[in-house]
């Protein structure tokens, strides 16, 4: 039998507020453990939670972003679990009135454009960390709990099961990490926990509507590891399926080194995560007209962004997503172009040279040490014929190894292109002299013996003699 | 009367005319509890040395000519569930027999600025849960006009310790009665505010949607000074009023006249001490003489105030009372293998019995299955409740009934019938499942001479009118003149 995954993604991802969902404790990563801490997200006895405005203007603006509708009335929930890194033991979330619903996001996929729905989005506290004193809980003596990351705000944002291939979900999750750095929620650095995902996954035969047990994967934190959870997850289903064997519905753990994925949690053993509403803290009130304001506060998002390189430059489509796929590319290639770079030649050196670049250093754009200023005075010179797009290649590199004007890397090096008559007719005149063989075969009707002419002039002229004259003035003297 | 009888308010003049001096006074104090304590048990810790220290502090500060506040250098409890930095706040459990709170409740910073005389912390039943003080991890309280009876509870200590002369007023904390009713038990004065009047922030929570400080003090006056001092809205509680705070001491006058007293039928039925009922009654006609007007009114959902409460209240505490796991702080058992043994066993060693009773009927309560005919039917009565109250206030300023349905009881009496406790309860439950405030007032004694309370509820936010019967009530008599004289054994 054939059969079709559905997939759902519940994401998760930290807010960047400077401080706390409920305190005034700061947020940012890798302090010293237990130094981000106050009696509130400590849990201690008699602390009561202030909810912090930005969180709320931040998940408004996410769900916004993501075309959900805002709630005019919402509330705070209590999710009770027991677990040494949620001090109160419980979890201040959002039950049944979460603050977004209803929205979507399209991705581009390679069989087209797809509409994924977003179910929700709510706020949420982050857990702390344990940091275990062996390798894991279960090779460890003793475990100790960091408790900096506790209080810190988060948004899940639940998909319907709308994916059909790890492609897809890999394209969700990128779409919406793309979005919430266009307006700057979250800073989205998966490998700091910022983003996650917890995956959904169940198969049912092609064509059915019926939908079949599924299996969860808690914590995925990169876009490489959704895809290869899914992978494999959907191969497993499928071997159990054929084989006449059912799935249970279960959490399933992700072992990346190993590649596969492991029963953690069945749903017998399943939480009752006792929901009440958290008395603590006031309901959510939102007028329309301060959603409204939120609305007018946001950036161009990356489809307004993608459509607008496309009519504005003419940038291919293809182009124009990669190029807004993440607001600093865009941003960057906005700078390049202001710079005075043509735009699709700005869109083909940062697709190109600088993304190679960049990734093999594994450094993002906006750390880049060519400059977008540089980059656009760089392509700038190109248009105007003072180096040829070769010798931009060694110009960049020398670009991105010091922090010289190109215009100063070209003088210095003297890569200026030939473009004096004289200077070139000279070389011309002693390749032609030194290579009688080929001029006759030239002659003789074999016009592609011109190639190894010019091949002969560049190289006397150390690559800087501007091809197409050289082009010219070879055909003018043998002709 | 010795200096440990007298009121607030009367001490607050004594030293600013230098009659006494605040380290007199404390001394005074000090020795009564040299003298008593160990016949009532109010507190659980008494911080003598600090006490001494800021009397001195405050008696330099009159010295040199300066201006006191109301409750400068006058000596005074706070109840053990009020976070106080750097002294051990328990909670009368064993969970937090060594846990001292690095930071200050906001009442007590409230309190701070006032330079008080800390006496030390009051007995209460474990975590707020219980009427009689006996749930109390460490001892009970006796009640000071008979020391074989219970003083009330939760904030027995406090009412105690105010009642015995060992206080001169003291903080309580009320979920369904824990002011009131002990007031009532110790014929002294207690009032809970509205909802969200006074703030919550360091106050340990057990119900959270229904706790509130208030005053146990000697009198009415007392209590508006103390009410000054400690309500307002406070960012570090989402759920205190942002609305203005009135001087409540203006509502001190004596004037009933034209003013409009419900009395609920549904109050002065099955179960209520024929004792209690006619005390009450008779200070209601004694409201009438001095010129209210008296109607009877309904308030048809009481009968289901007592089932509300005993799921709301445990609901809320299962989950406030999740902490106590042994993990960052408080008590935690020896001897796990494991995770959950350790939270197990230290929750099973270092709670006591009406607690985890009280865990188990909210966790119940909310389980998956379960929540909707209970918690939320509960949360719909609750509503029920609120509306009785709000329609009953079209038509009439103040409720009065009594703040319990007898006088103390004898310790032990009831302690093995946790429904009979919980019964005991329905004459102040209603209150904080709507929110409103409530005072109770001396008004009499039964045949023991044990001291009967007079409840009087208002509107939301409107303390200044039951304030203002409560002081004309208590000014044509003089039971708030009257001391306990330890009684008993």
């Amino acid at each position: 039998m054939s059969y079709e995954a559905v997939i759902g993604l519940e994401i998760h991802s930290e807010l960047k507020t400077k401080t706390k969902i409920f305190c005034g404790c700061a947020t940012s990563f890798g302090a010293e453990h237990n130094t981000h801490v106050c009696p509130v997200c400590l849990g201690l006895p008699g602390v009561l939670p202030v909810l912090n405005k930005r969180v709320l203007e931040f998940a408004i603006k996410a769900g916004l972003a993501l075309n959900c509708k805002i709630n005019n009335f919402s509330k705070f929930d209590r999710k009770n679990y027991y677990y040494p890194d949620l001090p109160k033991n419980w979890q201040t979330s959002q039950y049944d009135l979460p603050i977004c619903e209803h929205g979507y996001v399209d991705i581009e996929t390679s069989k087209g454009k797809k509409r994924i729905r977003i179910t929700r989005i709510h706020m949420e506290e982050d857990a702390g960390k344990l940091v275990h004193s062996g390798n894991t809980i279960k090779d460890s003596e003793t475990s100790n709990v960091d408790y900096n990351r506790t209080g810190v705000p988060l948004i899940e944002i639940v998909s319907e099961p709308d994916m059909s291939t790890p492609e897809e979900a890999r394209l969700y999750m990128e779409k919406v990490k793309s979005i919430l750095q266009y307006i700057d929620v979250s800073n989205c650095k998966m490998e700091e926990g910022n983003l996650r995902a917890d995956l959904n996954v169940s198969l049912r035969p092609k064509g059915s509507d019926v939908l079949g047990t599924r299996t969860e994967m808690k914590n995925i934190n990169s876009f490489k590891a959704v895809e290869e959870a899914l992978e494999y997850e959907i191969e497993r289903q499928e071997e159990v399926l054929e084989d006449g064997g059912h799935i249970i519905q279960e959490t399933r753990t992700w072992d990346p080194d190993r590649g596969v994925t492991l029963s953690m949690r069945s749903k017998e053993n399943a939480h009752d995560y006792r929901y009440m509403p958290e008395p603590d803290l006031v309901p959510i009130i939102t007028s329309d007209e301060e959603i409204e304001k939120f609305r007018e506060s946001l950036p161009e998002l990356p489809d307004a962004r993608q459509a607008r390189l496309e009519s504005e430059y003419g940038l291919s489509s293809y182009d124009a997503g990669i190029i807004t796929s993440s607001r600093q590319m865009a941003e960057y290639f906005d700078a390049v172009v202001a710079a005075g770079a043509d735009a699709k030649l700005a869109a083909n050196w940062i697709m190109g040279d600088l993304s190679k670049n960049l990734n093999a250093e594994g450094i993002g754009i906006e750390e880049s040490p060519v400059e977008a200023q540089r980059l656009g005075e760089m392509i700038g010179l190109i248009s105007k014929g003072t180096i040829s797009s070769k010798i931009a290649k060694k110009v960049f590199e020398e670009m991105w190894k010091c922090p010289d004007s190109p215009e100063k890397i070209v003088k210095d090096k003297g890569l200026v292109q030939i473009t004096d008559t004289k200077a070139i007719e000279a070389i011309v005149d002693k390749v032609i002299a030194d290579n009688p063989k080929a001029v006759e075969e030239y002659k003789g009707g074999k016009k592609k013996a011109i190639g190894s002419l010019v091949g002969q002039v560049m190289k006397q002229s150390k690559g800087k003699a501007n091809p197409q004259m050289v082009n010219q003035l070879l055909a003018q003297k043998l002709d | 009367m010795k200096l440990f009888e007298q009121p607030a308010h009367v001490l607050h003049d004594m030293l600013v005319n230098k009659e006494i001096t605040s380290l007199e006074l404390t001394q005074a104090v000090l020795a009564r509890i040299d003298e008593v304590e160990g016949d009532v048990q109010a507190y659980l810790t008494i911080t003598r040395e600090e006490a001494l220290a800021q009397a001195k502090a405050v008696d330099e500060k009159i010295a040199k000519g300066e201006e006191i506040a109301f409750l400068e250098g006058i000596p005074g409890a706070i109840k053990d569930n009020i976070c106080t930095k750097g002294i051990k706040t328990t909670c009368a459990s064993k969970i937090l027999q060594k846990f001292v709170p690095p930071y200050d409740a906001t009442v007590m910073q409230k309190l701070e600025a006032q330079n008080p005389v800390v006496l030390g912390k009051t007995n209460l039943d474990e975590f707020a849960m219980g009427g009689s003080t006996e749930n109390s991890a460490y001892h009970p309280t006796c009640n000071p006009w008979n020391t074989d009876c219970v003083p009330g509870g939760s904030s027995g200590g406090s009412a105690a310790a105010v009642a015995a002369g060992t206080a001169v007023w003291a903080l309580g904390s009320d979920t369904g009665g824990s002011i009131r009713q002990p007031a009532s038990f110790c014929g002294v004065v207690g009032m809970k505010p509205t909802y969200g009047r006074v703030s919550r922030y360091g106050l340990v929570a057990y119900a959270s949607s229904l706790d509130q400080i208030g005053p146990i003090t000697k009198d009415v006056t007392d209590c508006a000074h103390i009410l000054n001092i400690i309500a307002g809205r406070d960012e570090m509680d989402s759920t205190s009023l942002d609305v203005q705070v009135p001087d409540f001491t203006k509502a001190l006058v004596q004037d009933v006249k034209g003013l409009k007293i419900g009395l609920p039928k549904e109050y002065f039925v099955k179960g209520m001490d024929p004792e209690v009922e006619a005390a009450v009654k008779n200070g209601v006609k004694e409201l009438e003489k001095l010129g209210a007007e008296v109607v009877e009114i309904s308030l048809p959902n009481t009968d289901y105030a007592i089932s509300t409460y005993y799921l709301i209240a445990p609901a809320e505490a299962a989950t406030n009372l999740a902490r106590y796991d042994g993990v960052s702080y408080g008590e935690r058992a020896e001897d796990a293998s494991d995770l959950v043994e350790m939270m197990t066993k230290t929750r099973t060693q270092y709670l006591g019995e009406e607690v985890k009773r009280r865990i188990m009927i909210g966790n119940y309560a909310l389980s998956a299955g379960y929540y909707d005919a209970y918690y939320l039917k509960a949360l719909k009565v609750r509503r029920l409740v609120k509306e009785d109250y709000d329609k009953a206030f079209k038509d009439v300023d103040v409720i009065i009934c009594p703040a319990a349905p007898s006088v103390a009881y004898k310790i032990g009496e009831k302690i093995a019938n946790p429904l009979e406790m919980y019964l005991q309860d329905a004459c102040t439950v209603p209150l904080n499942l709507a929110g409103l405030p409530g005072i109770s007032v001396p008004c009499g004694y039964n045949k023991d001479k044990m001291p009967i309370g007079m409840q009087i509820i208002g509107k939301a936010l409107d303390e200044e009118t039951i304030l203002r019967v409560a002081y004309t009530y208590e000014q044509s008599q003089s039971y708030h003149e009257d001391r306990a004289q330890l009684g008993g054994k």
